[in-house]
């Protein structure tokens, strides 16, 4: 009961803190691009706050960063506790390209812990709402883990063993390749 | 007062712009690139893609010497579309799927297990690399799937630490 009231007071006014930990500001200018007249997300009740301590949601762009992690956790320990925190980007999901190098701590999920993930680099407008609609519970997740397995091997396999025939001809019996004997 | 009404019949002039998108579609362009897809069907497993993958994405795991797995970290993916370019069988294509968000980043990963063919006389799939395809990263490969990150050829993988590039990085 009060996880469905909390769904109701949350699904129409959801305030959000923008934060950079280091980004390219792509990802920043597809997120103002959502607030647009064009991808309005006022009419979801999304507003874009100031401060992190009037906010319900970080939309955190850019990797974890060596010299911001201390700053982006004291962020997010501001926020107020029913708190949400998306990774924008592909920094933020994954390190981003330079991930292994010596600045970037690694995903965002290194330094505070991460509720929706919109890979990008950066990700569209729409893929930020469609992020949105999935936490909010208007529409489904599409993303699903794909899995391929051989299960027999793709061309016929030559094994001494399966060499058959008389002297002068060597017959391969899989392939019914014939081939002669030196 | 008439100014006032001037603006008022500018800004009616456009009409309603706000699209429509959680409830219907939005259609990408044409050249979109999206999520890359594997066709697993076609893929001979020569990592080419792993290889010139910017972000480090692609992970191989030969687990033995016949089978090879391709694993795709797809959180770090950029989309650059770098690995359809290379793929000699046009195994990847860019598809139009942008709308990943997910709460789970495992979901994001793609997996692919592939037999291997091998040589028929001395039984191995690789030839043993001279030292500089050894820095080209052709052959045999074991990426590390803990850290989800490559394994360069060095010294130190075997002593347990990951490093890159021969520097010693710290991961926590």
């Amino acid at each position: 009961m009060l996880e469905n009231l909390c769904q109701k007071m949350f699904g129409r006014s959801l305030w959000v803190y923008h934060a950079n930990s280091g980004g390219c500001n792509g990802c920043d200018i597809e997120v103002l691009n959502v607030l647009t007249p064009y991808y309005d997300v006022e009419r979801f009740g999304i507003k874009l706050v100031g401060s992190p301590r009037h906010a319900d949601v970080m939309l955190c762009q850019g990797p974890a960063l060596r010299s911001t992690a201390d700053a982006l956790r004291r962020a997010y320990e501001a926020m107020p506790a029913p708190k949400l925190v998306f990774a924008i980007g592909s920094c933020a999901c994954g390190g981003g390209i330079w991930f292994d190098s010596y600045p970037v701590l690694g995903p965002l999920e290194k330094v505070i812990p991460v509720d929706f993930y919109v890979p990008g680099c950066p990700p569209r407008p729409e893929a930020i709402i469609y992020g949105v609609a999935v936490a909010v519970g208007m529409v489904d997740k599409k993303a699903a883990p794909v899995v391929f397995k051989q299960v027999e091997f793709p061309i016929p396999m030559y094994h001494p063993g399966q060499l058959g025939g008389d002297n002068e001809q060597v017959i391969y019996e899989k392939s019914q390749k014939v081939s002669q004997r030196a | 007062m008439f100014s006032k009404l001037k603006e008022t019949l500018i800004a009616l002039k456009p009409g309603r712009v706000t699209l429509p998108y959680p409830a219907r579609p939005q259609p990408v362009p044409e050249r979109f690139r999206g999520v890359p897809r594997w066709d697993g069907e076609k893929c001979i497993g020569c990592a080419g893609c792993a290889s010139n993958c910017s972000a480090r994405a692609i992970l191989v795991l030969d687990i033995c010497q016949e089978i090879r797995v391709l694993n795709y970290i797809g959180s770090r993916c950029t989309y650059c579309g770098r690995c359809a370019e290379v793929c000699p069988e046009k195994a990847i294509t860019m598809s139009h799927d942008f709308e990943q968000a997910t709460g789970d980043a495992a979901d994001l990963r793609q997996r692919l297990e592939l037999f291997m063919s091998t040589c028929q006389r001395c039984g191995r799939c690789f030839k043993i690399p001279d030292a500089l395809e050894q820095l080209k990263m052709p052959g045999y490969r074991f990426d590390d799937l803990e850290h989800a990150r490559w394994v360069f050829r060095s010294h130190a993988f075997l002593e347990g630490d990951a490093v890159v590039d021969d520097i010693r990085i710290e991961l926590e």
